[in-house]
C-alpha cells in the first residue's frame, strides 16, 4: 500500500464543526444521506433478498430495504460530517450541505448516529439479528475503516472500502433467511471486484479534484499508466466471476447471456483503455460534466459508464429471474 | 441555535419546514413498530396448537 506523500494533507479540521451560515432546509438533510448512492444500495439489497428464495412477509420485506435504504443514508451522513473539509476542496462536492454551510456538522454527525442506531435495531426487531449485525457492520466499516481510516490514507482505499458497497445483497439475504450462504458472498465479491476498474476509471479523469483535496487515489500515486494496468487486471478477474452464479444455482439463462456478452464488452473496454492516455497530462475532464472529457479520457469514461450499467442489468437479471420463477443453471453439478 | 424571536422569516420557514419533517419521521416510526409488531405477533399466534 502506498501512502501519499505528494499530496497536501487533507486534515480533518475546520468544516465539520463550522456554524451554518443559511437555514437548513430539510431538503439538506436528505442530501445527507446521498439518495442517489442509496438507490443503488436498496437495488442490490433488493436482489438479494429475492435470491435467498424464501417468503417474507412483504411488510417485513419492505422494512428491511427501508433499514438497508437508511443504513446507507447514515453512513453518508456521517461521511459528509467527517469529509466536509475535503469536500469543501472538490468541485464535485462543494456543494453537498456541510461544505456550503447550509447544515452545521455536529447536526450531520447526530443524524447518521441517529439513523444508524435506527436502521440497525428496527432490522434486528423486524427482521433477524444477523441481517442488524451484518448491517452494523457495513455503516461501521464505511464511515470509520473507509471515511475516517483509508481514504486519506492509502491508494487502495476504495479497494477494501468497497466492501461496505458490497455488502447489502447480503444483508438483504440474510434478511430473509436468517443465513448467509455462498451465493449471498458471491454476489458480494461480485460488487467488490467491480468497484477497482469502476473508480479507478473514475479517478483517471477527476484526478485533479482529488488532489486538490489531497486524497491519495490511485491515479494520484502510482501514475496514470500504473493505474491503467490495475484496471485491466481486475478486469480479467471480474468478468469470468460474473459468470460464477450459473455455476453455483443462482443464476440462469438470462443472466448467462447478459454476463457473458457484457463481460466481453468489459473486457473490451477495459484494453482500449489499458491502450489509451487516459489520465495523462491533458487527459482531464471538462469543467461542464461528469461525462463531458477531453479526447485523451474517454477510453475512462466509456469504461466508468458501462461499468454502472453492466451491473445494474446483472443484478436485473437476478432480479427478473428470481421473480419469473426462471430456474437457475447448475453447470457445477 | 438561533433565537426564534430574532429569526428572519426564511429561517422560520426553514424551521417550520424542519419541524414538519421530523413529527412526519416520527410518526411515520411509530407506525412502522406498531405495524411490525402486529405482523410479528400475528405470525407467532397463528402458530400456536391451541
Amino acid at each position: 500500500m502506498a501512502m501519499s506523500e505528494a499530496l497536501p494533507n487533507a486534515t480533518p479540521t475546520k468544516a465539520k464543526s463550522g456554524a451554518a451560515k443559511a437555514p437548513a432546509r430539510w431538503q439538506d438533510f436528505l442530501l445527507l444521506l446521498k439518495p442517489r448512492v442509496m438507490s443503488l444500495v436498496v437495488f442490490t439489497g433488493l436482489t438479494g433478498l429475492v435470491c435467498a428464495g424464501r417468503w417474507v412477509h412483504p411488510f417485513l420485506a419492505g422494512i428491511a430495504i427501508l433499514c438497508i435504504a437508511v443504513g446507507a443514508g447514515a453512513s453518508g451522513a456521517l461521511n459528509m460530517w467527517y469529509d466536509a473539509d475535503i469536500d469543501s476542496k472538490m468541485r464535485r462536492t462543494r456543494g453537498r450541505p456541510v461544505p456550503a454551510g447550509r447544515v452545521q456538522g455536529a447536526d450531520a454527525l447526530a443524524l447518521g448516529v441517529v439513523l444508524s442506531l435506527f436502521s440497525v435495531m428496527l432490522m434486528g426487531m423486524a427482521l433477524n439479528w444477523l441481517a442488524a449485525g451484518l448491517l452494523a457492520f457495513t455503516i461501521v466499516f464505511y464511515a470509520v475503516v473507509y471515511t475516517i481510516w483509508l481514504k486519506r490514507w492509502t491508494a487502495q482505499n476504495i479497494v477494501i472500502g468497497g466492501l461496505a458497497g458490497a455488502l447489502p445483497p447480503v444483508i438483504g439475504w440474510a434478511a430473509a433467511s436468517g443465513s448467509a450462504p455462498f451465493n449471498a458472498w458471491l454476489l458480494c465479491a461480485i460488487i467488490f471486484m467491480w468497484t477497482p476498474p469502476h473508480f479507478w476509471a473514475l479517478s483517471l479523469y477527476t484526478s485533479e479534484d482529488y488532489k486538490k483535496a489531497g486524497v491519495p487515489m490511485m491515479p494520484l500515486v502510482a501514475g496514470p499508466a500504473s493505474t491503467r494496468k490495475q484496471i485491466l487486471i481486475y478486469s480479467l478477474f471480474f468478468t469470468p466471476l460474473c459468470l460464477t452464479p450459473c455455476l453455483t444455482g443462482l443464476g440462469g439463462p438470462l443472466y448467462l447471456a447478459v454476463a457473458a456478452f457484457g463481460g466481453l464488452v468489459f473486457l473490451l473496454l477495459a484494453i482500449r483503455l489499458y491502450l489509451s492516455k487516459a489520465g495523462d497530462a491533458g487527459a482531464q475532464r471538462n469543467d461542464d460534466g461528469l461525462y463531458d472529457v477531453r479526447a485523451g479520457a474517454k477510453a475512462a469514461r466509456n469504461l466508468f459508464a458501462f461499468s454502472i450499467l453492466y451491473l445494474t442489468l446483472l443484478f436485473a437479471m437476478l432480479l427478473v429471474e428470481h421473480l419469473m420463477g426462471i430456474k437457475p443453471l447448475e453447470l457445477l453439478r | 441555535m438561533s433565537d426564534p424571536a430574532r429569526e428572519s422569516d426564511d429561517e422560520a420557514k426553514a424551521r417550520r419546514g424542519r419541524n414538519i419533517a421530523l413529527a412526519l419521521g416520527l410518526v411515520l416510526f411509530v407506525v412502522l413498530v406498531f405495524v411490525v409488531t402486529i405482523v410479528r405477533l400475528g405470525a407467532s399466534v397463528t402458530k400456536q396448537p391451541f
